[in-house]
């Protein structure tokens, strides 16, 4: 029963919030939509914690998402022993990535007396979350031996269960407690995306590829022509 | 053709005085804010010297404005990043200028004055960081090297003296030969700006009606590009909401028929405020022009407002009879198109300012011998090189080239032989000690004529309020459709909306 709260009901909750806050915020407080850059009033550590953390991160989650959108690819991919390796190892590198950029992150803004003082609860709340989830994860990359592989026949089904609508938790309540938790964290940051900085990550902007450089806005016009 | 207006300006050089009530004006209106407060949307700088925030025209540094890709003649890029670049570089930019290129904002602790317990001393109000609110260690200002801060150490520094020799640069700061002016600066309203050009939210745009750049709050995303992008550094960001921010050449005061505040408070009438027409077909081929072409091609893309065809294609671009007429009468395309005297301040960052400067009179070389100023080497009878010379001239002529026509000296010159030729014909309209055929000689050097001159002195030194600022009806009803009046917001609200600009959710 305990389990079904855990595995069921609290990844649906997290994701109806996220989804609802989320749009809601947008929609009636855009303003608040930013990536709280701290940059300007600190420079250098920041550097050593925001690029490996963002690249290890953002390459993780990818890595975490691909098995779930392709199974079957991902299975392909593993079938052979030296991409097995190369996976994992990579893996292992990017996850210290984030650890050491998560830690440099939150040591900073203790440090610093400037970034302290922009600094909010939600703020650590998150920075404290983020870098507990990253942790475990490195913890369990390097215990549990390939996890690449098994991720893909425990994980994996019990989430593609919960999108169709027809939870199976035994796919996951026979798994290690750590991991069990970094699965329950996983959503509880799904949970604290719409109510802190993490909006950031669904406003990347990509558009910036294929826009005209410069931005001309009519009152009434449509735009014409425009040029560089 | 493809024919707009611009709103734009003329900063009158040698009538600043550096008194700083242009931004003190503005920054009581705008930036009296929590995390605005060491914003200058306008500021006065001494030159030569840093400026504000320290060596923004080092691009070397900040890597704003534009730039040719491959060497001449070729299509212009960002200087900061291209496309792909800016997104990889999203999550670090390397060349953000932080609070201490700028300065660490304070107040003092003023109630330690009233409160402090009886002593042997006077109590003193300690400087508080109004970022940290702790005690803090003043270690540089918004002017702090104004008139030289009381020492060569800052001027040095100054990029532009990279054009000099270096006895000319020794010479400088001697004791006798002293000089320095001042630089008003606020946002350029630029046609080609770097700021919109580095934003990859697409947060910073430019009005279609009027020009004037802007930067949507509620789109922009704190990826900071701006600020790099932007080479004059007049994006500036907020570090408490966390959103970037800039000068709005105060389009609420526009939108009901005034001048913006700097401009209104300006003591020594320096600033003119106008509309341009200008040939948005051109601007690519203005912009990546060879560097010493610069100012020609800025210039070329301005069109004549009393033309004809000029006047159709601005109709047909759905641009106002009332807007043309301003156009007509603008002291701006006077400044910088009629007369050629104003000219954009560093042309080679390639953004097309249209803020235009009228460069300031160079005193001339002296010296004190036995006790009597003699103005050295114009022994000669004639009076002209004591009004001004360029061959005599304190400031080399290659310094206000390197700062108004990127580095040539011959647009620079043109300029201030015209500005010769206004002195010394009104020394002798006025005065009468000089000779007809000096007189005759200045106008010709300056390629001017009496009745041109008498125009410059007009709206010189003797314009009306109306001359100065011949501000468009600029349809507020149409434009207010999109925001809410920002003079009432501004305080609690910023600008543009409905709640406080309060840090994340
Ligand atoms: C989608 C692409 C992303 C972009 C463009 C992006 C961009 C940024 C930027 C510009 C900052 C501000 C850095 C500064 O202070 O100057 C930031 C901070 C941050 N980002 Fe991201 N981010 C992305 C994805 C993510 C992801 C996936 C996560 C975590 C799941 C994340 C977590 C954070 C955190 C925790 C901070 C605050 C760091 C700190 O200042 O202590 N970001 N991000």
């Amino acid at each position: 029963m305990f389990d079904i709260v855990l595995f069921v009901v609290f990844p649906y909750v997290a994701v109806t919030v996220a989804i609802i806050s989320g749009i809601s915020r947008y929609r009636q407080n855009r303003f608040s939509y930013s990536s709280l850059s701290s940059q300007f009033l600190e420079n250098r550590t920041l550097f050593w914690g925001s690029v490996p953390w963002h690249y290890g991160v953002i390459t993780l989650l990818t890595a975490h998402l691909l098995p779930l959108l392709f199974p079957s690819l991902w299975g392909d991919l593993l079938s052979d022993r030296i991409r097995l390796y190369v996976l994992e190892v990579t893996g292992l590198g990017l996850a210290l990535m984030t650890v050491v950029g998560m830690t440099l992150l939150i040591v900073r803004r203790l440090r610093s007396p400037r970034v302290l003082a922009v600094t909010s609860t939600a703020d650590w709340l998150l920075l404290i979350t983020l870098l507990t989830q990253v942790a475990i994860g490195f913890w369990i990359a390097l215990v549990y031996r390939w996890g690449s592989g098994w991720y893909l026949h425990t994980s994996v089904p019990w989430m593609i269960s919960l999108l169709v609508f027809q939870p199976e938790i035994q796919y996951v309540t026979a798994l290690p407690w750590l991991v069990q938790f970094h699965l329950l964290a996983g959503f509880f940051l799904v949970l604290l995306f719409p109510f802190t900085r993490l909006v950031h990550v669904f406003t990347y902007p990509f558009t910036y590829l294929w826009r005209p450089i410069q931005v001309v806005i009519w009152n009434r016009r449509p735009p014409q022509k425009q040029r560089p | 053709m493809d024919i707009r207006a611009q709103v734009s300006m003329v900063f009158h050089l040698d009538k600043c005085i550096g008194c700083h009530t242009c931004s003190i004006a503005c920054k009581n209106i705008w930036t009296d804010r929590k995390g605005a407060e060491y914003m200058w949307w306008n500021n006065v700088e001494t030159k030569p010297g840093t400026g504000y925030p320290t060596a923004w025209e080092d691009q070397d540094k900040y890597k704003g404005g534009w730039e040719q890709q491959n060497g001449k003649g070729s299509d212009i890029r960002l200087k900061l990043h291209s496309r792909l670049g800016g997104l990889g570089n999203i999550f670090f930019n390397p060349y953000l200028p932080t609070v201490d290129d700028y300065y660490e904002p304070w107040t003092y602790d003023y109630d330690h004055l009233f409160s402090a317990p009886e002593g042997d001393d006077q109590p003193t109000a300690r400087a508080i960081s109004l970022i940290t609110g702790k005690p803090m260690e003043i270690e540089a200002g918004p002017n702090w090297d104004d008139d030289y801060g009381g020492s060569p150490v800052y001027a040095e520094n100054d990029p532009n003296l990279g054009a000099l020799t270096e006895e000319e640069r020794e010479q400088l700061t001697e004791m006798e030969r002293v000089v320095f002016f001042y630089l008003p600066r606020i946002c350029n309203h630029c046609l080609n700006p770097g700021c919109v050009g580095a934003c990859p939210a697409g947060a910073v745009y430019k009005r279609g009606e009027d020009g004037i750049v802007l930067l949507s709050q509620e789109k922009c995303r704190a990826w900071r590009m701006c600020v790099s992008g932007c080479p004059y550094k007049k994006t500036y960001f907020n570090w408490s909401t966390g959103k970037s921010e800039k000068c709005i050449l105060c389009y609420p005061r526009l939108e009901s028929g005034q001048a913006p505040a700097c401009f209104h408070s300006c003591v020594g009438r320096i600033r003119y405020l106008g509309v341009l027409l200008y040939d948005a077909d051109r601007l690519k081929e203005a912009a990546s022009a060879p560097a010493e072409q610069l100012v020609h091609e800025h210039r070329s893309l301005i069109q004549n407002p009393h033309h004809p065809l000029v006047i159709e294609a601005a109709k047909a671009n759905g641009i106002s009879e009332a807007m043309i007429q301003a156009a007509q009468h603008s002291p701006v395309y006077k400044f910088v198109k009629q007369w050629k005297l104003a000219l954009p301040l560093h042309a080679e960052f390639r953004t097309l300012p249209m803020l235009f400067y009228v460069p300031p009179m160079l005193p001339v070389l002296a010296k004190i011998k036995d006790g009597v100023y003699d103005n050295a080497d114009a022994a000669s009878a004639q009076l002209g090189p004591l009004l001004s010379s360029l061959e005599q001239a304190r400031m080399p002529i290659r310094y206000m080239a390197s700062l108004f026509s990127a580095g040539n000296v011959d647009v620079v010159e043109d300029s201030y032989r015209k500005m010769i030729a206004v002195r010394i014909y009104m020394r002798a309209k006025m005065v009468g000690d000089v000779s007809e055929e000096e007189v005759q000689q200045a106008l010709q050097a300056g390629g001017t004529t009496a009745e041109e001159v008498e125009a410059i002195v007009h709206l010189t030194a003797r314009p009306t309020f109306e001359e100065r600022f011949v501000v468009p009806p600029l349809a507020r009803e149409v434009a207010i459709e999109q925001t809410l009046d920002p003079f009432t917001q501004k305080r609690e609200g910023g600008f543009g909306f409905r709640r406080a600009p309060a840090r994340g959710a």
